[in-house]
């Protein structure tokens, strides 16, 4: 009996997007992507410059509307929910170029993920009924593990704005797993990174990936990085889908390289 | 030096009223990026709310002070809602022309229905003793109406004492607010990138609509402050005290809240002093002034924050 639930839960994808498409105005920026992520799964979505994977994100974290196609996550439709619909239902994200709350504090960046899981009202805060106290200390805590985790504890009354660069990008997935998702998007995580700060990069997502138990989807045009930590692949090019499948077979597919390097 | 002493007294009073409308304008600058010009209204129509209620024979002062604050509270989201929330896309002059448009929306509903003559608003500490008496050679009374006769060298009003006792309150309840409670700190987070703080799960539109209830709460304490310690109002009661409070914010550092506060009591400040010495009829002009002379020198106010531009 055990086991059959188990082969149901894995039967169910954590991400399925079927057709998906938008137009801006007579530009088809993504056209019938399918997609269909495991739970657990590090999935990666690559592409030259321009194919559409920003735009991708966009539209599963509720940015902008998709023209047409379904997106499920975990088996409940969100397609053309609000942002915040969608936050609640299980995805975060990070961005391309870093979007910290620069002039916040470590901790409260944290914190502000952590918003829907602080329950008490406005009223109760400005008067400091017992519950502002308990809830503004558990919140406190649990911000404080997740920095711990990302080795930013000793930080966490920094601004962030004075975090340097590879701590940033960690603080924000710190920021992201906040909110208690299902699915976490990481946009070009490696971005601006030396060789260095990839290699630890890796280790954390692999690290985010199996103590939270977390399906990750990301962009990435570190081809290192991508072979490296990424079992499956989409490749975009013009807002289409050029090829998908198990990481080693798509970067050696003839296709794919004739995409990124030219004929 | 007891004159001094009174001048500087007013004026921290009137500049801690000009303050807490500062407040409500950098508040909703820093969240929606834009310059609420109706602010001041919201002032009028909370004195005339605070006046009507305590014209009829039932409703006690304090009872006509709550009724003003929820009026203005409540006057302040739906005008968010109706008329800037719509424009949230749009260029900051449409919304700006909107906001200018609202503020004489109000300005004519009130000219329609009191009338354009100023009426006689009761202060609503009327028939208190003041707080603060100094009569030549004796001792400080405090509370106590001095005994007739005797010649008072410094009087410190009920009304100037409860501005300023009040105005702290205020900012000190709303300092721990922002920066220490859930809906504070989801404020700061919409006013530094709406998007991020979106897909973190904050609540973009209730922030906003909380941000104006907030500011147009302050605008009814304000008005009650104002009305008391200058006893009329008029249709056009709250357009001065609107721009000198927005010469407060810009002064200060438009956005930031605790500029406001120094920007606010700063001009009170400076207006009364410059009345007392200079000349009362230039006093205003001389306001302004100062406002041209703080841009000159420092464009983004005094505790504004520099902007590197980069190319």
């Amino acid at each position: 009996m055990a086991e059959n639930i188990k082969v149901a839960e894995n039967t169910v994808p954590m991400l399925e997007v079927k057709s998906l498409s938008i137009q801006f105005g007579g530009l088809h920026a993504v056209d019938g992507l399918n997609m269909k992520i495991r739970k657990g799964q590090l999935y990666g979505l690559i592409g030259p410059n321009g194919a559409g994977k920003t735009t991708v994100f966009n539209m599963l974290t509720g940015v902008y509307k998709p023209t047409s196609g379904v997106i499920m996550l975990d088996g409940e439709n969100i397609t053309g929910k609000p942002a915040i619909v969608i936050n609640r239902a299980g995805i975060a994200r990070t961005f391309q170029n870093i979007r910290l709350f620069k002039n916040m504090s470590v901790l409260d960046n944290v914190k502000a993920g952590l918003h829907n899981h602080t329950k008490y009202t406005a009223i109760e805060g400005v008067l400091r009924l017992p519950r502002y106290f308990k809830e503004e200390k558990r919140t406190t805590e649990k911000a404080m593990e997740l920095l711990k985790v990302f080795e930013l504890d000793g930080e966490a009354e920094h601004l962030a704005a004075n975090l340097p660069y590879g701590k940033q990008r960690k603080l924000e997935i710190a920021r992201a797993l906040a909110t208690d998702p299902k699915l976490l998007l990481l946009d070009e995580p490696a971005a601006g990174m030396n060789p260095n700060e990839t290699a630890e990069l890796m280790q954390t997502i692999h690290f985010v990936r199996d103590s939270f138990d977390m399906t990750i989807l990301l962009i990435e045009h570190d081809m290192k990085l991508v072979s490296g930590i990424c079992e499956e692949l989409t490749v975009l090019n013009f807002g289409q889908e050029l090829a998908q499948g198990e990481t080693s077979a798509v970067l050696n597919d003839p296709k794919v390289i004739t995409a990124y390097l030219g004929e | 030096m007891m004159s001094f002493v009174s001048y500087l007294v007013n004026g921290i009073s009137l500049g801690s009223i000009y303050a807490l409308i500062a407040l409500g304008y950098t508040m909703v600058y820093g969240i929606a990026k834009m310059l609420n010009f109706a602010h001041g209204d919201i002032i009028m129509v909370g004195g005339f709310t605070v006046f009507t209620a305590m014209s009829t024979a039932w409703c006690p002062v304090w009872l006509s002070v709550v009724i003003g604050i929820v009026v203005c509270t409540v006057l302040g989201v739906v005008i968010e809602k109706v008329a800037y929330k719509p424009l949230r896309s749009a260029p900051p002059l449409a919304v700006l022309i909107t906001a200018i448009g609202v503020s004489y929306l109000l300005q004519n509903l009130a000219l329609l229905i009191f009338g354009s003559a100023a009426q006689n608003f009761t202060s609503i500490v009327a028939g208190m003793p003041p707080f603060l008496t100094v009569l030549d050679g004796q001792a400080p009374l405090f509370f106590a109406t001095a005994p007739s006769g005797s010649k008072a060298i410094l009087t410190i009003s009920m009304e100037t004492f409860l501005s300023i006792v009040v105005s702290l309150v205020i900012m000190i309840a709303l300092t721990l607010f922002i920066n220490k409670t859930k809906a504070g700190k989801a404020m700061l987070a919409v006013a530094e990138d709406k998007g991020a703080a979106q897909l973190m799960g904050i609540n973009v539109n209730g922030t906003i609509s909380l941000t104006f209830a907030i500011g147009s709460a302050l605008a009814a304490a304000a008005s009650v402050l104002m009305c008391s310690s200058y006893p009329q109002i008029s249709p056009y009661t709250g357009s001065m005290p609107g721009i000198k409070a927005f010469v407060a914010a810009v002064f200060g550092g438009i956005g930031s809240i605790p500029g406001a506060m120094i920007g606010g009591v700063l001009l009170g400040v400076i207006e009364q002093l410059s009345k007392a010495y200079i000349s009362s009829q230039l006093s205003d002009a001389i306001v302004f002034l100062v406002l041209i002379i703080v841009l000159v020198v420092r464009p983004t106010g005094i505790l504004g924050k520099k902007i590197n531009e980069k190319v």
